[in-house]
């Protein structure tokens, strides 16, 4: 099975304290990946390490084949993080929004016309700015535009607050669409019953540390 | 052309659309930004209420309105950018900076220019000048050597201040003391084009060869600092 992420005794450093304090991580294309712990654990800094945006301090990690400690921008393009905010902007339809971000990489029309469609954000949707949307559908734009970019590793920092119900089921389904699409997903969440069901592998981070894990 | 240079190109462009799309969406230029210099310009007229001194004057006045009414749509520009995280998510998917800062510097360059043509009739207007053909010519060539220079040093100092705490005092703060060259060689030029004061028209060609410097130096440092920049 393809490796997409393998950090090995990763340590990493925010605000001269150790966020990250020798993680061991595998993960695999295809799977759903749940890290849950408490605040400050250090969840959101396994992310960060996995998109290129925080330095390994010392250990050794890759993603996509790609070395994080000499070339972890070059991982970016590859990488979708999804975290509180959804990097929308707001005066823009939701089709403007999509369009943009297929514009920077290059993603042909009927490529945005796919990812709305698979977000259901087509059309009544399709012309409504996004400083009109629910939250959900904010969310829901956001992932359009990930799929768009062609992302094959998506970070979710949290997916599922601010979401009710209806919009949670939804994510679930988006996400479990986008993996049986070829995406490998790894998320972050203190909704940890619904995201268990979600996921194919829960594994729990303490102290900057993984402390367990549970197929 | 190589790849990166493809990357580049492909993302100013995606940029400079969305960041006109967004202004003709919302019209902040036309319906706040406009009135505001307009206001500036009568505000002037008042306070300098003698044909004669506003005639010598009018080339400084026309600057300081745009350099004023440029704070606010540099403001614009990023807010719109930090209002939901765009910029962060940006950098994020790592979007060549490059192209970012192209494109929103050609965006700021667009809305500029707009804003410019506009002061230009307040002041044929208001301030009784009367530019002869060349010193129109000279006018327009200030004009666009200057913008090249204000877009690129408003996008840097956006750039800069997106993130800070405060960044509406602290924009201006920043920026005006980097644009005062630009203030002093456009309104030099614009006083030849205007003939105030006796100045020749051949006056000013100098001055806008200094624009021309200013210009190529903000638009590297631009190109060099903003990634960096945003990353931090």
């Amino acid at each position: 099975m393809e490796t997409v992420v393998e950090l090995s005794g990763v340590v990493a450093v925010l605000s001269n304290f150790p966020a990250l304090a020798g993680i061991d991580l595998v993960v695999h294309r295809g799977e759903i990946v749940l890290l849950h712990g408490p605040n400050g654990a250090g969840k959101t800094s396994v992310l960060r390490v996995c998109a290129g945006l925080l330095p390994i301090e010392r250990g050794e990690g890759s993603v996509m084949g790609v070395n994080l400690r000499t070339h972890r921008e070059s991982v970016r393009e590859q990488v979708g993080l999804l975290g509180h905010s959804n990097g929308l902007y707001l005066e823009l339809t939701v089709t403007q929004n999509v369009s943009f971000w297929a514009s920077t990489v290059g993603a042909t029309a009927q490529e945005v016309a796919l990812a709305m469609q698979r977000m259901k954000i087509d059309g009544r949707l399709a012309h409504v700015k996004a400083s009109q949307l629910s939250a959900g559908q904010r969310r829901r734009c956001a992932l359009a535009s990930l799929i768009v970019r062609r992302a094959s590793l998506w970070l979710l920092d949290e997916p599922h607050a601010g979401l009710d119900t209806a919009g949670q089921d939804e994510l679930d389904a988006i996400l479990q669409s986008a993996v049986s699409s070829g995406a490998t997903v790894v998320l972050a969440s203190h909704e940890t019953q619904r995201s268990r069901l979600l996921a194919t592998r829960v594994i729990k981070v303490d102290g900057g540390l993984i402390s367990g894990s549970e197929s | 052309m190589t790849s990166r240079m493809q990357t580049v190109r492909r993302v100013s462009l995606a940029v400079v659309r969305k960041d006109l799309r967004i202004e003709w969406s919302s019209k902040v230029l036309l319906n706040q930004v406009a009135p505001f210099s307009l206001v500036i310009m009568i505000m002037f007229a008042f306070a300098l209420d003698n044909e004669g001194i506003l005639q010598r004057v009018a080339p400084g006045l026309v600057w300081l309105a745009t350099l004023f009414s440029m704070l606010v749509i540099v403001q614009r520009s990023f807010a719109v950018e930090t209002a939901d995280g765009a910029l962060d998510a940006l950098r994020v998917a790592g979007t060549e900076p490059l192209g970012i800062f192209i494109g929103k510097s050609l965006a700021l360059m667009v809305q500029l220019l707009a804003l410019e043509l506009m002061l230009l009739a307040i002041a044929l207007v208001l301030y009784a000048v009367e530019p002869t053909a060349m010193g129109y010519a000279e006018t327009f060539a200030t004009m666009l050597i200057a913008t090249i220079g204000l877009g690129f040093v408003g996008t840097l100092y956006g750039g800069l201040g997106a993130g800070a705490r405060g960044r509406e005092t602290l924009l201006p703060l920043l920026l005006l003391p980097a644009v005062a060259p630009v203030l002093i060689g456009a309104t030099r030029a614009t006083e030849a084009a205007f003939g105030s004061g006796g100045a020749q028209s051949s006056e000013g060609w100098p001055w806008i060869g200094l624009l021309a410097v200013f210009a190529g130096v903000f638009g590297a440092v631009g190109a060099l600092a903003f990634g960096p920049m945003i990353e931090e």
